[in-house]
């Protein structure tokens, strides 16, 4: 890497790759600075690794949601004996354009704004580039992909500072943009099952009875008093189903098993506020049994019960991985309880008197993500309060 | 008498503490130096020039606004090189010893305040709000000292005041004409001083348990407006001794610890003295050491040619780049890899085993992005995150309401340590603290 340094600096023949030069040379190489003021010496911890961090925190919910896609595939096709190992490797060859694509056009921008800026590559994008995978249906066409990408980051992001200025969450931007610029590709039966082929792999005749729709959106059309969820092949499927995962939905989702795994790492590590994560399903939990307790036939998920609210659609992931994104939420601790529970009272608001929105994971974050600075004026506030009501007892 | 517990902080262990209690004595000095920067807030105007005589406490430079204030020769000599760096900025007073010990004499028989002034004593304090040598002509309203050092490999406070504690008494006696409130010593558990008249309050817990603003903040904050000092015990001691002999004395006791000192241990030496004679035969690699006058924390890189900074019982000398092109650390699971997060593996090993801590800076500038890292290391009712980023962004109500005037750079040198975006974080609250106090005068 020394020896290749001077092209890249000014002056350099690849000096317009500077930024990149030092991406890839932070990344093989501790950086060798020493500090010049303040404290001598300082701890391991970077945000590389906080960032790296997250993302193995999503892959068992990665790994998990490619082995659903298959699942879901083969049921699709009159296919259920086809094995584990083939299931999941369709999943995989199913999301891996997409992976590519996210980091591609993520990464991408990045690293232009970066050489723009004359500044550092920040890792903010390491976690987006594979959250939005996760949280897309997996039949989106990749070019809406790239474009959502590309939107969320530029005006999302970059015009805001980069990494740590955003007010919204990136990856939800991308999914907010796809679901209000093509709504017809991000629900209905045909978004959440991949029944083509994948880079040539599977592939077949979708058999008579399926219905591709997701358990949220069997709900949100039902009618009549009874509520029955069911699978693509028309079987009944219960809460507990839900938890394991092997239902349709956006890969990231479906498997509350495989959230928890990552719920877990990041509440061992520190990273996610556990401040937020538990008044999320707290709040969330708190508002189905309200609404389960008033069921009205004009809003078929008031029928749900709570728990399987709580294990249906994005709600798990968003509280694990999204509303605990930390640049985009509440930075006070008693800001955290606030935020996290009205994100779990709009959550389910939403999914239940909008049957336009059946999904309300999504809306709450984002709408909260615009609170957050002024849930955290509020509580700093008092503190400024309560000096000023100290300074004037003195007097 | 309270007892104050703090739970915010952590107690960094490093490799290279002193074992026992003994001190020993250091060579005579080369050369001796003051270095002005020690003594913030004081600009200096020269009372000597290269070349003239002065003898031990007597005046070398006075502060260009308050011309009371002295700084005083530490030793008696002759001034051999007033060193001055950029725009005539000076770098540091050297003084050649001439080995005679005539020390200036003081007349008691005046306001205390006056005797300080003149003895040099007065530039060892420092004031709240902006952390600076106090004003003259502002009577504080309380004055804190800290009877102990709650650093990493700080010294015992006890044993570097040695002979001087019988003093202490004195000194707080003296402390009490200088100000309408009380003296208020902190001490920690189990330690005991013989303080009649002074407020003696215990605190317990992790580092910065042992820093001034924190026990400021936890006993009797600091308003806007108001103005207090602080100090610690070992130059209490010495205000005492001035106050019952006539003369300051300028030997001190440093203690010198870290990785790569050959025997950790205490010296007793003359303040400002040269390195050479001070570390001699101590330093097993000289050209991968970083020598710190101070803590790892808040002190101040030095260079072997250079002298021991007033301010500092301590000298620290650490690695200065142990594993140059370290391959991905950031992906490292080596439990010796420190760090206070859990997303190394350094808390499997336990974070109470001294480890070897080397300067690097461990990763890159960001934004602040993880929440609540500040104000886990800052046991005062602050706001930090939100304090610096008023500070960056100058919103001069905003720093005034969150309580700046509470704070000195060193209250955030823990957090500094701490932070995984990597900002410098005492020199954001160190410019932010001048450019607020130029605004105001």
């Amino acid at each position: 890497m020394n020896k290749i340094e001077p092209a890249f600096r000014p002056g350099g023949k690849l000096s317009k790759l500077e930024s990149v030069y030092d991406g890839m040379e932070t990344f093989l190489f501790t950086p060798n600075a020493t500090s010049r003021s303040g404290a001598h010496i300082h701890d391991g911890n970077d945000l590389k690794r906080t960032m790296i961090t997250v993302v193995v925190a999503l892959i068992p919910a990665l790994l998990f949601g490619m082995y659903n896609i298959g699942y879901q595939h083969y049921l699709a096709i009159g296919q259920p004996d086809a094995g584990w190992f083939t299931m999941w490797l369709f999943g995989l060859l199913a999301m891996l354009p997409v992976i590519v694509v996210s980091y591609a056009v993520g990464l991408g921008i990045e690293f232009i704004s970066a050489q723009i800026h004359h500044k550092e590559i920040q890792e903010g994008f390491l976690v987006t580039g594979i959250l939005i995978p996760l949280i897309v249906p997996i039949n989106t066409p990749l070019w809406m992909t790239a474009v959502a990408t590309a939107f969320a980051v530029i005006f999302a992001k970059e015009v805001f500072g980069g990494t740590g200025m955003n007010i919204f969450n990136v990856a939800l931007i991308t999914r907010a943009f796809l679901f209000f610029a093509y709504p017809s590709h991000m629900s209905g039966d045909a978004a959440f099952v991949k029944v083509d082929s994948a880079l040539g792999m599977g592939g077949g005749n979708v058999v008579d009875t399926f219905t591709g729709a997701t358990p949220l959106g069997q709900v949100a059309t039902n009618v009549g008093d009874h509520l029955q969820m069911t699978d693509i092949m028309g079987q009944p499927i219960s809460c507990m189903d839900a938890f394991i995962g092997l239902i349709p939905g956006s890969p990231g989702e479906t498997s509350m098993i495989a959230i928890l795994l990552g719920a877990a790492l990041l509440l061992l590590t520190g990273i996610a506020s556990w401040r937020i994560m538990c008044s999320v399903f707290v709040g969330g939990l708190g508002m189905a049994a309200l609404v389960h307790a008033l069921p009205s036939l004009t809003y078929p998920a008031s029928m749900l019960d709570p728990w399987t609210q709580l294990c249906l659609g994005g709600f798990a992931f968003g509280a694990v991985f999204m509303a605990t994104d930390p640049v985009t939420g509440a930075r006070t601790n008693v800001g955290q309880y606030i935020y996290g529970l009205l994100i779990g009272i709009f959550a389910i608001l939403i999914r239940v008197y909008n049957s336009g929105y059946p999904e309300g994971m999504m809306l709450a974050i984002l709408l909260m993500n615009a609170f957050a600075p002024l849930i955290d004026h509020c509580v700093v506030s008092f503190n400024i309060k309560r000096r000023a009501r100290r300074a004037a007892t003195k007097e | 008498m309270s007892t104050v517990r703090l739970k915010k902080g952590f107690d960094i262990q490093l490799l290279g503490g002193i074992a026992g209690k003994d001190i020993a004595l250091a060579g005579p000095p080369q050369t001796v130096a003051v270095v002005p920067d020690d003594f913030h807030g004081v600009i200096p105007r020269m009372e000597k020039k290269e070349g003239e005589h002065v003898n031990a406490g007597e005046p070398l430079y006075h502060d260009k606004n308050h011309e009371v204030i002295k700084v005083v020769a530490p030793v008696s000599g002759t001034v051999k090189e007033v060193r001055r760096g950029e725009r005539r900025h000076i770098d540091a007073i050297v003084i050649a010893p001439d080995k005679q010990d005539d020390t200036v004499k003081l007349d008691l028989n005046r306001d205390a305040a006056e005797v300080l002034l003149e003895s040099g004593l007065w530039v060892m304090l420092r004031q709240r709000p902006y952390d600076v040598v106090p004003a003259p002509d502002v009577r504080p309203r309380d004055i804190f000292v800290t009877a102990f050092d709650s650093a990493p490999l700080a010294p015992d406070l006890d044993v570097v005041l040695d002979d001087k504690r019988q003093y202490i008494g004195k000194g707080v006696e003296v402390l009490k004409r200088l100000t309408d409130g009380q003296v208020h010593i902190g001490v920690r558990e189990g330690q005991t001083i013989d303080a009649p008249g002074a407020e003696v309050n215990t605190f317990v817990g992790p580092h910065p348990a042992g820093n001034a603003g924190v026990q400021v903040a936890n006993t009797v904050p600091v308003n806007k407006g108001e103005v207090v000092w602080t100090l610690d015990i070992v130059t209490l001691a010495r205000i005492g001794e001035l106050f019952t002999t006539g003369q300051v004395s300028h030997d001190t006791v440093v203690a010198i610890t870290g990785e790569m000192v050959q025997e950790p241990r205490y010296i007793r030496t003359i303040m400002g003295s040269d390195l050479e004679t001070v570390l001699k035969n101590e330093l097993t690699n000289v050209a991968h050491s970083r020598i710190i006058s101070g803590n790892v924390l808040t002190g101040v890189k030095i260079e072997v040619t250079q002298w021991l900074r007033a301010p500092y019982r301590h000298i620290t000398i650490i690695p200065e780049n142990s594993a140059p092109d370290e391959f991905m650390g950031w992906a490292s699971l080596n439990p010796k890899r420190f760090s206070i997060y859990r997303t190394f593996t350094t808390w499997l090993r336990g974070l109470k085993k001294p480890v070897s801590m080397d300067s690097r800076i461990k990763g890159g500038e960001r934004a602040i992005v993880r929440t609540g890292e500040y104000d886990a290391m800052l046991p005062m009712d602050i706001y930090g995150e939100f304090l610096i980023k008023a500070i960056i962004s100058w919103d001069i109500d905003k720093m005034e309401q969150l309580g700046i005037y509470e704070v000195a750079p060193e209250d955030f040198a823990l957090a500094e340590f701490a932070d995984t975006s990597k900002l410098e974080l005492q020199r954001i609250v160190r410019d932010g603290l001048d450019r607020l106090r130029a605004e105001m005068s």
